[in-house]
């Protein structure tokens, strides 16, 4: 978690054209603070990792300014930026050894050999790659050439790391392993990590905090868990994770709580919300529609019949896809909590849904 | 998956024009080439069959050593000139904006639809004392007396002299330079195409200036492709005889000069097909270490 309120990367009003007609970046702003890991997150095309060549210098701005520490480095090349970088192709250098490998960063700044010895041995120490320095990059695994690009980077100490969708290229085991080895890793060096990545559950179980960025601006910058349980958009609510979104028809007032009625559902009462703004649709996550055969008979839930069309098991949980009786498509997920759970397996079996409407997140778009 | 072996038949009914014309027209020539090289020079300069070593021993007598020795000079300082050139214009290509490479790398190409010859005797145009490039120098030359002569340093360099370039050894190593230039220049083009430029990248974040990434990374990495450039260029010059014979003086002879001469004027075939046999064996033997080298690079560390 960070340590201090200091902003490292503060990225003021930059935007990127390629050419006259394609905006990569549009007008963003973002401060990132000191000992964060920060990750930027959307769909490939969404100007994410423009944004982050940005920061390491290999773009340039077509407007506005990024400071690194205080400074401001729009006209910094990137040899001499404070940040380094993991690429997503690794990038490790096939004619040098691991070790080799790591201690470039050191040996073409004219680093002395004693020094050059003892970081590349702390790096390589860190990374869990002792035993491989004298390995050349095409004796080594995915997994390993990745520890080998993180180690060079982080050997010449970075006031920020930049890692380009650097878990892209491992398979699924391997990928969740080294998400879990960065966020150690990250926690032992104490140096602010930015990552690239277009998996939300890559950018849910590492980052302290996740900008979401669509068409070339931000669209929300959040925790994990006010990004997937607050989205601030129908946009930001159905790229991470799954949502059932429904129109809302109409907007009042009763009792000074927010009341939006819903077709098929009626009026749906939200306490606490604000209610200066207009709402246009309200997002429901499947994992919050509880599954049963009766009526639900607690009061204060949302409760409607709806018919099983589909239903897909992937293990730990299974998908379920409804219809409600006026054409309404719904999701919702149940752990398989037991082993022969087949009562839901029926398609085309009447099941009622019910929530707590404190689930619903309101939307403006 | 179907495979061309399972169908031998089709494989063999395809490829016998090829093999027919590759034996007919390249290794029985050669094979009669190899036969001939043993063989006598009779007085009318007719073949004398025979099995003698006549031929190369007289091959490296020191005065056709000194024009093999002459050759491999001049191949290895026009290669050496032409990569100077080549590899920045090959990077160049390389690195330049998508929209331009192919329009630069027909440039390069360009030369190969005119006839080698004729583009040779337009160096003769070019090189020689009333040449475009000695009018060029004398344009220079006049304007610069043109401009002191207004501080009144009257013919401040004097009377223009022409260089004498045309028929030098100079002139041969830039008909070199310049015929062989595109053969250098594709495959360290094609390399550098390939190299993933984040290697670039990830050297210049890692904090190294673009000399050292060019020494570095750059280098090593297109190796292979300079290595067959070079090479393509060393061998192709090595064997050259009309540049040398257009451009050349008196001293520029080059083995190519000396094959070609046994063929025509000294009729003396054996010989001639000694030479072109031993220039073929040390094309086998830069080929070979070649090699060698690129299998200890791709080798187990």
């Amino acid at each position: 978690m960070p340590d201090t309120d200091k902003t490292i990367i503060s990225v003021q009003d930059v935007t990127k054209r390629f050419g006259s007609t394609v905006t990569a970046v549009d007008n963003v702003n973002l401060e990132i603070k000191e000992g964060e890991f920060f990750a930027l997150l959307g769909p490939s095309g969404c100007g994410k990792t423009t944004l982050l060549r940005m920061i390491a210098g290999f773009e340039t701005l077509t407007e506005g300014a990024i400071l690194i520490d205080g400074d401001d480095v729009s006209s910094v090349e990137p040899t001499h930026r404070p940040v380094n970088m993991v690429f997503q192709s690794y990038a490790v250098f096939p004619h040098m050894t691991v070790e080799e490998n790591v201690g470039y960063g050191l040996r073409v700044v004219g680093t002395p050999k004693a020094e050059i010895d003892s970081r590349v041995k702390e790096a390589i120490d860190l990374v869990r790659l002792s035993g491989l320095e004298q390995r050349k990059p095409n004796k080594l695994s995915g997994g390993q050439q990745q520890r080998v690009a993180l180690a060079r980077a982080l050997v010449k100490k970075p006031k920020v790391l930049l890692l380009d969708e650097p878990l892209s290229a491992l398979d699924a085991k391997l990928r969740e392993a080294m998400q879990l080895e960065l966020v150690r890793l990250q926690e032992n060096v104490g140096i602010t990590f930015i990552i690239v990545t277009h998996d939300q559950k890559e950018a849910l179980s590492m980052a302290n905090r996740i900008a979401v960025m669509g068409d070339g601006k931000i669209l929300q910058i959040a925790s994990p868990k006010t990004l997937y349980e607050y989205p601030s958009s129908s946009f930001v609510a159905d790229f991470i994770g799954q949502v059932n979104l429904f129109d809302v028809t109409e907007q009042g007032i009763a009792h000074g709580e927010l009341t939006l009625t819903v077709d098929e559902l009626g009026a749906v009462v939200l306490p606490g919300v604000d209610t200066s703004r207009t709402y246009h649709k309200l997002a429901l996550r499947p994992e919050k529609i509880g599954v049963a055969r009766d009526k639900p008979s607690e009061i204060g839930l949302v409760a409607i019949p709806a018919k099983l069309v589909e239903d897909s098991y992937i293990g730990d949980q299974s998908h379920l896809y409804f219809e409600t009786a006026g054409g309404k498509a719904l999701s919702a997920s149940v752990q398989n909590r037991d082993r022969d759970d087949h009562h839901l397996n029926k398609r085309g079996e009447k099941m009622w849904l019910y929530w707590h409407p404190a689930h619903f997140q309101p939307l403006s778009d | 998956m179907e495979n061309w072996r399972n169908n031998k038949i089709a494989f063999f009914i395809l490829s016998m024009p090829p093999t027919a014309w590759l034996m007919i027209f390249f290794t029985l020539p050669l094979a009669i080439m190899w036969v001939y090289s043993f063989a006598d020079r009779g007085p009318q300069g007719q073949i004398e069959l025979a099995i003698n070593f006549d031929n190369y021993i007289r091959a490296v007598e020191w005065i056709h050593l000194g024009i093999i020795w002459k050759s491999i000079w001049t191949a290895a300082i026009a290669t050496a000139i032409t990569f100077a050139i080549g590899f920045p214009l090959a990077m160049g290509i390389a690195f330049a904006p998508p929209q331009w490479k192919n329009a630069l790398l027909l440039m390069v190409i360009l030369p190969f639809w005119t006839n080698l010859l004729i583009r040779t005797y337009a160096w003769i145009a070019v090189l020689r004392t009333r040449g475009f490039l000695n009018f060029g120098l004398e344009w220079v030359h006049d304007k610069i007396n043109a401009f002191f002569a207004l501080f009144g340093l009257t013919d401040l360099l004097g009377q223009f002299e022409a260089l004498d370039l045309l028929y030098s050894h100079n002139a041969v190593v830039i008909g070199l330079v310049y015929v062989y230039l595109p053969f250098l220049v594709l495959p360290i083009y094609a390399t550098l195409e390939k190299l993933d430029k984040s290697y670039l990248e990830a050297s210049l974040d890692l904090g190294a200036g673009h000399w050292r990434t060019l020494f570095s990374i750059t280098f090593p990495l297109a190796l292979p492709g300079i290595l067959s450039g070079c090479l393509l260029a060393f061998i192709l010059s090595m064997g050259t005889f009309l540049t040398p014979d257009l451009l050349g003086g008196t001293d520029s002879e080059m083995i190519g000069n000396l094959i070609a001469r046994q063929f025509t004027s000294s009729r003396d075939w054996p010989f001639g097909s000694a030479l072109s046999f031993l220039l073929l064996y040390f094309t086998f033997i830069v080929l070979w270490v070649r090699a060698t080298m690129a299998d200890r690079n791709r080798g187990p560390v």
